[in-house]
C-alpha cells in the first residue's frame, strides 16, 4: 500500500508541474497579443458617443485594474499562477463584466459530458472489435471491418462532422445538427430535458466515435496480433484451454494494458477533436465558445478555456496513471 | 533498396494502392509550377461554373479556376506536411535516442518535459497562436509550433528502441572500443531506428495537415495562401452547399479522403513488412 | 504390451510462398518410432535439426506454415486411439491435458503474467480433470506439494515467484492430470547444474509414480545419459539412430551419433576432442542420399546417392548408415602442446 502512494505522490507532482508549465506557456503566448481588451472597450464605448477626456482616463485606469494590465509583465505572471488555482481568470470580453470562468462553467460540462460518452463508447468497442479481429484473423466480417476502419482512420475530425452535418442536415434530416437541446425545453433536472439533451448529442457523439474507432481498433488488432504469437498464448492453446477463455483473459486482458496507456497519450488529441466537433454542430461546449471568443478578440477567455483544457487532460491521465498499477500486477511490484 | 520497393509494389497490395493514391495527388500538386493562373488573384474566371472540359474542376464564386487552385492548395498543404514531418522527427530523434543511451537523469528530464507536451492539447495553442499572430500567420512558423508538439509520441517509441540497444554487445563493445556515445548514437543505433521514423512520419504528416484543414476551415490561418482547408473556408464563406456550387466542396474534400487513405496505406505496409513477425505470418500462412 | 506412440514415416513441411518464391523446408522427412508404456525416450539434435517441429506434430501443436505431408502418429491411450495426422479438432481437444500434455520451454514467458497462479490452473486443468470449486483447489494444492512447492503460491503471480519455483509450476501444470504421455521440450535448458539436478530429479520421480511415458527434447548429452532409457538422435529432419541408452553411449553405430557421445567430457580427460567439419544441412534444400555425408568421415560413393534406410542392428538398436559396422567409438586424441612463437 504504501508504495501505491509513494508512486500517487509522484504522479500527483506531475500533474501539478505540467499544468503550471503548460499554463505559464499559454499565458506568455496570449500575453505577445497586440490586442490590449481596454482599447477595445473604450473603443467601443466612444465609438458611440463623445466622451469627456477626464472621464475616459477614469475608465481607463478601472478597466486596467480590472483587467490587472496595470502591473508589469512579471507582476501579471505572479498574479496569472496565484489566480490559477482560485481558476479565476479575471472578466470576460465579450459579456463583459462576467467573469471568463462563468462562461466557462456554463460550457464545460457539455464538452465533458461529449467527451467522456464518445471516448468510452470508441475505446471499449474499438479495443473489442480490433481484439476480435486480431486473434480470428480469418472472419471475413472482421477482415471488412477492418477495411472500412483503414478507410475511415485518416480522416480529420473536421471533415467527418462536416459530413455527417451534410448527410443528416440536408440530405436525411432525422436528428437534429446545431445547438445542445431543443429550444422549447428548459433546462433542469426533467425527464424531457434529459431526452432532448441526449437526442442533441447523437450526432456530436456519433461523429467522434466514427473518428475515433478506427485508431483503436487498427492499434488493437496489431497488438493483438503480436500477442497470440506469445509463448503463454501458444501455450494455452496447445493445451486445450477454452477458446473464450484464451481471448478474454490471455489476449484481450494483456493488449488491454498497453492500450490505457495509448489512451492517456492520446487524450490531449481527443480533447482538441471534440472541440472542433462542436463548432461544426455548433454544440455549446468549449469549442462554441473557444471560436466566438476569437473572433471577438477576447484574450481572457481564449487564455482561459486553454488552461481549463490543460488541466482537464492532465487531471485525466493523471487518473488512468492512478488506475495503470490496478490493472497491471507488474508495476505494482515496482 | 529498388528490388524492396519493387518487391513491395508487386506483392503488397495496401502498398501499390497506396503509392499510386499519393502519387495521383501528388502530380496534382506538382502541376501547380506550370500554372498559367495566379493562386491569389480573384474574380478571373467566370463565377460558379460546374466542371466542364475548360474548367476540369469547375470554377468557385471567387472566380477562380478550380483546377489550379487545388493544385496550388496540394501543393502547399502536402509541403507543410512534409516540413512538419522532418521538423518534428529532428527533434523526436534527438530526444529518443539521447534520452534512451544516456539514461539517468537526462532521461528524467527529457521524459519529464515530453509528458508535459503529451498533456497540453494542441488546439488551444494553436488558436492562441493564431490569435496572436493574425494575418502574419506564416507556414514555416506554423509548422514549426506543429512540430513541437508532434515529436513527444515517437520520441518515446524510439527511446524504447535505444534503450534495448543500449544493452546488446555491438553497443557496449563499441563502449569499450572508445567511440563517443554521440557516434555510437548516430552511426550504430540510428540505422535500428531508421524504419520506425518513416512510418511514423506519414502518420505525423497525416495529423498535421488534418489540424491544418481545421485550423483554416475555422478561419484561423492566412486566408490569402491557397491550402485545401482555406479552400474549404471560403466554400463555407460564400455557402457552396447551398447556391449549387458543390464541386467548391465535394472536389477538396474527395481528393484529401484519396491523399490521406494512401498515406495511410503507405504507413501500413511499410510498418507491416518492417516488423518481421508480421513478414513470417504473411509466408503462406 | 502395446506401444503408447507409433510414429510411421511421419513427413511435416514448411510450405511457404512469399513473394512469388516458393519454398518448402522438409523439417520431419519420413520418421518412423514407437514408445512404449512408462518409458522415458530421448530426442537428441543439433538446433535446426528438426526434433522441435516433429515434437510439435506429435503434441498437435502445429500452425501454418507448418503441414503435415505424409504419415501417421498414432496414440493409445486407456480413453482410445487418436491419430494426430487424422484427428479432428474435437477429437484433439479432448485428449489435450487430460492423456497428452506438454512442458514447454522457457518456464518465465509460459505464464500468463497478468494471472493469478493457482487461476492459470484453473484455465489449464479445471476442465480435463472435470472439477471445480473447493475439490479442484485442494487436487492442485496436493499436486503442489508434490513438488515441494507451498500451496499458497496459488495466490500469487508468476513474477512474484523465483525462476525455480516457476519452473516447478510449469513442471506441476503439465502433470496436474495425471497425463499417459508427456513431452518435455528442453526444460532444463537455460537453468544452471544445481537447479537442473533438481528439476530432472522431479521429472523422473514423477514419472515413475504416474507410470507416463515422456519424450525428452534436449541437445545435452548429459541430460539424455541421466534421465532417458531410449535415445533417438536426429538428423537433418531423419531419424538416424535409436538405442537404449547404455548401448548408444558405449556402443554407437552410426558417426554422427559417435561425435555427438564423443563430445561430453569425462573425468580425467585430458585429450583434445574432434570437431565435425562443416555445418547442418539446409533443409530447404538438402544433400541427396544420406543427409550427413558432406561431413561423415566414414563416407564412401553409395552415400551420396543413395538413402540408408533405419534398420535393426542390434537388440532394440536401429542405425540409417550404410557402413554401421564399421563405426567405432571414438576416443579422445592425445593432448597437444600449444608451441609458442618466439
Amino acid at each position: 500500500m504504501k508504495s501505491y502512494l509513494l508512486f500517487a505522490l509522484k504522479r500527483l507532482v506531475q500533474f501539478v508541474a505540467v499544468v503550471i508549465c503548460g499554463c505559464s506557456v499559454a499565458f506568455f503566448v496570449s500575453h505577445l497579443s497586440p490586442i490590449s481588451p481596454v482599447d477595445t472597450i473604450i473603443a467601443q464605448v466612444t465609438g458611440r458617443s463623445v466622451a469627456d477626456p477626464a472621464a475616459v482616463q477614469e475608465m481607463r485606469r478601472t478597466l486596467s485594474e480590472l483587467f490587472g494590465l496595470d502591473v508589469p509583465l512579471w507582476q501579471q505572471y505572479l498574479n496569472f499562477l496565484l489566480h490559477l488555482f482560485t481558476l479565476d481568470f479575471g472578466p470576460s470580453l465579450m459579456a463583459f463584466p462576467t467573469p471568463a470562468m462563468s462562461l466557462i462553467r456554463i460550457a464545460l460540462p457539455w464538452t465533458v459530458g461529449l467527451l467522456t460518452v464518445a471516448v468510452i463508447i470508441t475505446w471499449v468497442i474499438g479495443n473489442v472489435a480490433g481484439g476480435l479481429a486480431g486473434y480470428f484473423q480469418n472472419s471475413k466480417l472482421l477482415r471488412a471491418f477492418g477495411i472500412i476502419a483503414i478507410g475511415i482512420q485518416p480522416i480529420p475530425y473536421y471533415v467527418v462532422a462536416f459530413l455527417f452535418v451534410i448527410i443528416f442536415g440536408f440530405l436525411w434530416p432525422v436528428l437534429p445538427i446545431s445547438g445542445g437541446f431543443a429550444m422549447n425545453v428548459t433546462p433542469g433536472w426533467s425527464w424531457q430535458f434529459a431526452l432532448s439533451v441526449i437526442q442533441y448529442s447523437i450526432l456530436p457523439a456519433g461523429a467522434l466515435v466514427v473518428v475515433g474507432i478506427g485508431t483503436w481498433f487498427l492499434g488493437m488488432r496489431a497488438l493483438v496480433s503480436n500477442i497470440i504469437s506469445e509463448d503463454y498464448v501458444t501455450y494455452a492453446e496447445l493445451a486445450g484451454v477454452p477458446q473464450g477463455r484464451i481471448v478474454g483473459s490471455y489476449v484481450i486482458r494483456n493488449a488491454l494494458v498497453p492500450q490505457l496507456t495509448s489512451l492517456a497519450m492520446s487524450l490531449g488529441g481527443i480533447f482538441s477533436g471534440t472541440v472542433i466537433t462542436e463548432q461544426v454542430f455548433t454544440y455549446p461546449g468549449l469549442g462554441s465558445l473557444l471560436v466566438n471568443a476569437v473572433n471577438n478578440g477576447d484574450t481572457g477567455v481564449v487564455l482561459a478555456i486553454s488552461c481549463i483544457s490543460i488541466i482537464s487532460v492532465a487531471g485525466a491521465i493523471f487518473i488512468i496513471d492512478l488506475l495503470h498499477p490496478l490493472i497491471d500486477p507488474r508495476v505494482r511490484a515496482e | 533498396m529498388f528490388s524492396v520497393f519493387r518487391d513491395l509494389i508487386r506483392y503488397n497490395a495496401e502498398f501499390a494502392i497506396g503509392l499510386v493514391l499519393v502519387g495521383l495527388v501528388v502530380i496534382l500538386a506538382a502541376l501547380s509550377f506550370v500554372s498559367p493562373v495566379d493562386p491569389t488573384a480573384v474574380y478571373r474566371a467566370p463565377l460558379d461554373q460546374p466542371p466542364s472540359l475548360q474548367y476540369l474542376f469547375g470554377t468557385n464564386s471567387r472566380g477562380q479556376d478550380m483546377f489550379w487552385q487545388l493544385a496550388f492548395a496540394f501543393r502547399n498543404t502536402l509541403s507543410f506536411g512534409v516540413m512538419v514531418a522532418i521538423f518534428s522527427r529532428i527533434v523526436a530523434i534527438l530526444v529518443g535516442l539521447v534520452a534512451g543511451y544516456v539514461g539517468g537523469w537526462v532521461d528524467r528530464v527529457l521524459m519529464f518535459i515530453n509528458d508535459i507536451f503529451v498533456a497540453i492539447p494542441i488546439f488551444p495553442i494553436l488558436i492562441l497562436f493564431y490569435f496572436v499572430m493574425r494575418a502574419n500567420s506564416n507556414a514555416v512558423l506554423l509548422a514549426l509550433l506543429m512540430a513541437g508538439f508532434g515529436w513527444p509520441y515517437d520520441a518515446r517509441l524510439i527511446r524504447s528502441v535505444a534503450l534495448g540497444l543500449r544493452f546488446r554487445e555491438f553497443s557496449r563493445q563499441a563502449v569499450f572500443a572508445g567511440m563517443s556515445p554521440v557516434k555510437i548514437m548516430f552511426h550504430e543505433h540510428l540505422p535500428y531506428v531508421m524504419p520506425i521514423i518513416f512510418a511514423t512520419a506519414m502518420a505525423n504528416m497525416i495529423w498535421a495537415i488534418g489540424l491544418e484543414v481545421t485550423l483554416a476551415v475555422l478561419g484561423f490561418t492566412n486566408l490569402n495562401i491557397p491550402t485545401v482547408g482555406t479552400t474549404l473556408y471560403w466554400a463555407n464563406n460564400h455557402s457552396s452547399l447551398v447556391v449549387g456550387t458543390w464541386w467548391w466542396i465535394a472536389l477538396p474534400v474527395a481528393i484529401v479522403v484519396i491523399m490521406f487513405v494512401g498515406l495511410f496505406l503507405l504507413a501500413v505496409s511499410l510498418n507491416e513488412y518492417i516488423d518481421p513477425r508480421s513478414r513470417l505470418r504473411r509466408m503462406g500462412a | 504390451m502395446t506401444d503408447i506412440l507409433s510414429v510411421q514415416d511421419l513427413k511435416a513441411y514448411y510450405l511457404m510462398n512469399y513473394f512469388g518464391v516458393r519454398r518448402e523446408v522438409r523439417a520431419v522427412d519420413g520418421v518412423t518410432l514407437s514408445i512404449g508404456r512408462n518409458e522415458v525416450y530421448g530426442i537428441a539434435g543439433e538446433s535446426s535439426s528438426g526434433k522441435t517441429s516433429l515434437i510439435k506434430v506429435l503434441a498437435a501443436a502445429i500452425r501454418p506454415p507448418l503441414r503435415i505431408v505424409g504419415g501417421s502418429a498414432l496414440y493409445r491411450f486407456t480413453t482410445g486411439d487418436i491419430d494426430i495426422a487424422r484427428a479432428s479438432r474435437d477429437e484433439l481437444d479432448a485428449i489435450r491435458w487430460r492423456n497428452l500434455s506438454y512442458i514447454m520451454q522457457g518456464s518465465m514467458s509460459v505464464l500468463n503474467p497478468l494471472r493469478k497462479v493457482g487461476r492459470i490452473f484453473e484455465d489449464f486443468a479445471s476442465r480435463p480433470l472435470g472439477l471445480s470449486g473447493a475439490a479442484f483447489r485442494q487436487r492442485v494444492a496436493q499436486h503442489l506439494e508434490r513438488l515441494k512447492l507451498n500451496p499458497n503460491i496459488m495466490n500469487a503471480y508468476p513474477h512474484e515467484l523465483s525462476g525455480g519455483m516457476r519452473q516447478r509450476v510449469t513442471i506441476g501444470l503439465a502433470t496436474v492430470c495425471n497425463p499417459e504421455f508427456i513431452i518435455a521440450d528442453e526444460p532444463t535448458t537455460a537453468l544452471d547444474v544445481v537447479v537442473q539436478k533438481d528439476v530432472l530429479g522431479l521429472i523422473k520421480d514423477l514419472q515413475t509414480s504416474m507410470g507416463s511415458s515422456i519424450i525428452f527434447v534436449t541437445h545435452d548429452m548429459a541430460v539424455h545419459a541421466n534421465i532417458a532409457d531410449r535415445i533417438g538422435i536426429i538428423y537433418a529432419g531423419r531419424l538416424v539412430e535409436e538405442a537404449p541408452t547404455k548401448t548408444l553411449f558405449t556402443a554407437p553405430k552410426h558417426p554422427y551419433t559417435a561425435h555427438l557421445v564423443a563430445s561430453l567430457p569425462r573425468i580425467g580427460d585430458t585429450g583434445q576432442r574432434p570437431a565435425l567439419e562443416g555445418r547442418p544441412p539446409n533443409l530447404a534444400d538438402p544433400p541427396a542420399g544420406c543427409r550427413f555425408h558432406p561431413r561423415c568421415p566414414l563416407v564412401i560413393d553409395k552415400c551420396k546417392t543413395e538413402v540408408p534406410p533405419l534398420e535393426t542392428v542390434g537388440p532394440g538398436q536401429r542405425s540409417a548408415c550404410w557402413r554401421w559396422r564399421d563405426v567405432q567409438p571414438i576416443a579422445p586424441q592425445r593432448p597437444r602442446v600449444m608451441e609458442t612463437v618466439k
